[in-house]
């Protein structure tokens, strides 16, 4: 399906809008997701992942976590459930167990396949800072929730949902997904990009650069030093958070144990010491607010950056291909037209797909911020009920 | 009600200044002088305003001044002063004596340990105080000339009577009970209250990093940058309101203190209590012993195994005109200490009598200003919520806005 995509999409001119909408009827013609407007506006919309399910057509979900242990290893496999309504699926539903490197697998692929697509950051190895051990229960279920956002968020990106590859990672059984895994261009190939892209980086800046790439490239920079600050002051305020309620749930107590003594003002103390173990409670929701939907989403977009930078510096290198090649080929105008466009579409598709992702991203950060809010909000109000004498 | 001096004269402790000197010990030093105003209620008809009188005094002259009451008037619960160096502090307050919010806030303390006097209705007649606020040459002169110190009673002594003491009165044995829980249950509450308050400035000041990375960030968005602008600002409002909540505290934890201290006041009456007693059972003891002599002497017969006993018999009896001579002065002297016993009861049970009408009076009044600062506390805490919710509401709308 990728591949037809393609096709079309060289056919056009090198008009986004256009392209968008043929993408769009190629979903609706497989899909039984009501029809989009396409209207140049709109375009923007379409990349909105949380309009409700009735755009949807694929729903996966990560969860039970299972330890394995074998002679050479222990490790967690995850169930993943997939449920769509796509005629390219042979079945409706699917369940089938990954492990961590099937995810990484997957991704690398993707990243093969579309080097200039932003395609998901995945959870970690493992973490360094903390004393969060590799299988402890909070970490497995961070884990889990990160490989249920990453496997959503290809299911939502208009080209990458259609990858082959994540088509049989969603539902192919072990053994299938073994010997598939085997196949593919495999380590050299691989190499033979990387060594690409060190000899595009080591030849400088790219000329010809786009004055759009260069803003991205200057805005990821501020971004990224910005949104590592935010997570840093995140943590930061959570550990202040932890240590406040560990002096509160001492607090309320002594009053407790003063009440004991007193009999006028017994009940006024303890009053005041249900109150404050009220505020621990609330405390505690604030807490668990915050490690549940802000540190997450944070840590993501802290991964996103980097990914950010290295889908701007593949970019980069595919220009500087082409560029090569305009320089090498100038005497053969067919074959520079051919390359020129094939690199053309390329450029585009990134622009599109950051420019999406931009949009997309606004709206999500502004979903998670508000969530944050109203945790805290909530809080607050919850403190200004628990408080009376 | 007797005519409590704070009815008949406004006192307050309105400035401190900082000044230097030359000490005891010839030394220079710098200390804090406090300026106390007194001016007379009564006077103040149709519109007519009393002259104010002032004079200044350093907070030794205070400690004198409470001395003085507590060795004068043992059968009552003297008001506490505000502590001598500064205790409980969390992180952010300073220790030291020359801070200026410590100087304001034992400012506050010094004038309400006047006013606590001066409502006394025991205290408030005493004319030493009354000098104290308004002579301000050769106060302590006068002092001095009481001749307090000889009344003080050693503390050691105090220390002996607690332990051999045989018959206290029951409600002074629980009341030094619950003087000593109550100075450990509140020192305590402070402690953790320094702590947690150290906590909760964490907390909020964190936040105002917020502000400062949300502006940078602001420069670099579009849509967003207003948004971010503003929450940003309002997380600065957040991080700040943190100062003037903790102040307000401290003023709570003031005001605990306070009974902290008169804790210890409390233990002092007991000890009183326990030394007359003590001194009462010593003279009763001392009573019977010497009756028992001349009883024995009387008689002839010992009764109990004595030196003196047991040399007569080896070295032959004294003489009858010896034994009367002797006999003589045992009943002169138990006569005395049989009126001396009889005064000390007397002064035992009024002392209990005062002291214990003292006490009811200093339950009710703690009673009453501990619920008032509970509730205050209270206030204050909703008073610091409401402020969150505000901003946390305003912060909200921003970031939907984004």
């Amino acid at each position: 399906l990728v591949a037809t995509a393609e096709v079309l999409a060289l056919d056009d001119e090198e008009d986004d809008l256009e392209v968008f909408s043929k993408d769009t009827s190629l979903t609706e013609v497989n899909a039984f997701s009501p029809s989009v407007p396409i209207s140049p506006s709109s375009v923007i919309n379409q990349y909105k992942f949380e309009d409700g399910p009735e755009l949807r057509d694929l729903f996966i979900t990560v969860d039970d976590p299972e330890s394995h242990i074998t002679a050479i290893e222990t490790f967690i496999t995850y169930r993943v459930v997939t449920k769509t309504t796509r005629s390219e699926f042979d079945s409706s539903e699917y369940e089938v167990r990954r492990r961590y490197q099937d995810f990484l697998w997957l991704k690398s692929k993707l990243e093969e396949a579309h080097p200039t697509l932003i395609i998901p950051p995945l959870p970690e190895k493992f973490i360094m800072k903390g004393m969060v051990e590799r299988f402890s229960d909070e970490f497995i279920e961070t884990r889990r929730k990160a490989l249920h956002k990453f496997l959503n968020r290809i299911a939502d990106h208009p080209t990458l949902t259609f990858n082959e590859d994540f088509k049989i990672f969603l539902t192919a059984q072990a053994w299938e997904l073994s010997s598939h895994k085997k196949q593919g261009p495999g380590l050299l190939s691989r190499m033979g990009q990387t060594v690409r892209a060190v000899a595009s980086s080591v030849r400088g800046a790219v000329r010809n650069r786009p004055e759009m790439f260069t803003e991205m490239n200057n805005y990821m920079e501020t971004f990224s030093q910005k949104i590592n600050l935010l997570d840093k002051i995140a943590h930061r305020i959570y550990k202040e958070e932890r240590d406040y309620f560990n002096e509160m749930k001492e607090y309320g107590p002594i009053h407790t144990l003063w009440s004991a003594s007193e009999e006028d003002i017994a009940e006024s103390l303890k009053g005041i010491a249900s109150c404050i173990d009220r505020c621990c409670r609330a405390t505690e929701k604030r807490m668990a607010g915050l490690s549940d939907h802000l540190l997450p989403i944070l840590h993501e977009y802290v991964l996103y950056s980097e990914i950010l930078v290295g889908v701007l510096k593949r970019r980069d290198q595919i220009q500087g291909e082409l560029d090569s090649k305009v320089d090498a080929l100038a005497s053969k105008k067919t074959e520079k037209d051919l390359f020129s466009e094939e690199i053309g579409k390329l450029e585009d598709k990134v622009e599109r797909a950051n420019n999406a992702l931009k949009a997309d991203w606004d709206r999500w950060k502004q979903n998670m911020q508000w969530d944050m809010r109203s945790t805290f909000t909530n809080v607050a109000e919850n403190n200004l009920r628990y408080y009376e004498e | 009600m007797e005519d409590c001096l704070a009815k008949k004269m406004e006192i307050t402790v309105s400035e401190a200044e900082k000044r230097t000197g030359r000490n005891a010990m010839n030394i220079q030093e710098t200390y804090t002088a406090y300026l106390i105003e007194t001016r007379a209620v009564e006077s103040q008809s149709e519109g007519q305003c009393a002259p104010v009188e002032s004079l200044w005094r350093r907070y030794s002259e205070f400690e004198l001044l409470r001395n003085y009451l507590s060795v004068t008037y043992p059968h009552i619960v003297v008001p506490p002063l505000p502590e001598k160096r500064a205790d409980f502090v969390w992180h952010k307050l300073s220790a030291d004596n020359m801070d200026p919010d410590f100087v304001e806030r034992r400012r506050i303390g010094l004038e309400n340990f006047l006013l606590r006097v001066a409502s006394h209705p025991v205290l408030c007649q005493d004319k030493i105080f009354y000098a104290f606020l308004m002579q301000e040459g050769g106060w302590k002169e006068m002092v001095n000339e009481t001749g307090f110190h000889l009344k003080a009673d050693s503390r050691l002594k105090a220390l002996n009577a607690t332990f051999r003491v045989k018959n206290p009165d029951k409600r002074f044995t629980e009341l030094k009970h619950y003087s000593d829980e109550l100075q450990s249950v509140i020192s305590h509450l402070l402690r953790v209250r320094a702590r947690v308050a150290d906590r909760l400035y964490g907390v909020y000041k964190v936040h105002g990093n917020y502000g400062r990375v949300f502006s940078e960030w602001s420069a670099i968005e579009k849509e967003m940058g207003d948004g971010l602008q503003s929450a940003g600002h309002h997380m600065d409002v957040y991080a700040a309101s943190i100062d003037d909540i903790l102040e307000e505290e401290e003023h709570y934890a003031d005001q605990l203190k306070e009974y902290l201290f008169y804790a210890e006041a409390l233990r002092a009456v007991c000890r009183k209590h326990e030394l007359m007693q003590y001194d009462l059972e010593m003279a009763a003891q001392d009573l019977t012993s010497k009756k028992q002599q001349c009883e024995e002497l009387a008689t002839g017969t010992v009764r109990t195994f004595s030196l003196k006993g047991m040399t007569s018999k080896l070295f032959g009896q004294e003489t009858p005109e010896q034994r009367e001579a002797k006999i003589k002065v045992l009943e002169e002297q138990i006569q005395e200490g049989e009126e001396q016993l009889k005064s000390k009861n007397l002064e035992g049970r009024d002392f209990v009598k005062s002291a214990w009408a003292d006490i009811e009076r200093f339950k009710e009044q703690k009673n009453h200003d501990l619920k008032e600062a509970l509730i205050s506390y209270a206030v204050m805490q909703i008073s610091m919520c409401k402020k969150g919710i505000q901003v946390w509401t305003n912060a909200k709308e921003c970031f939907s806005k984004m």
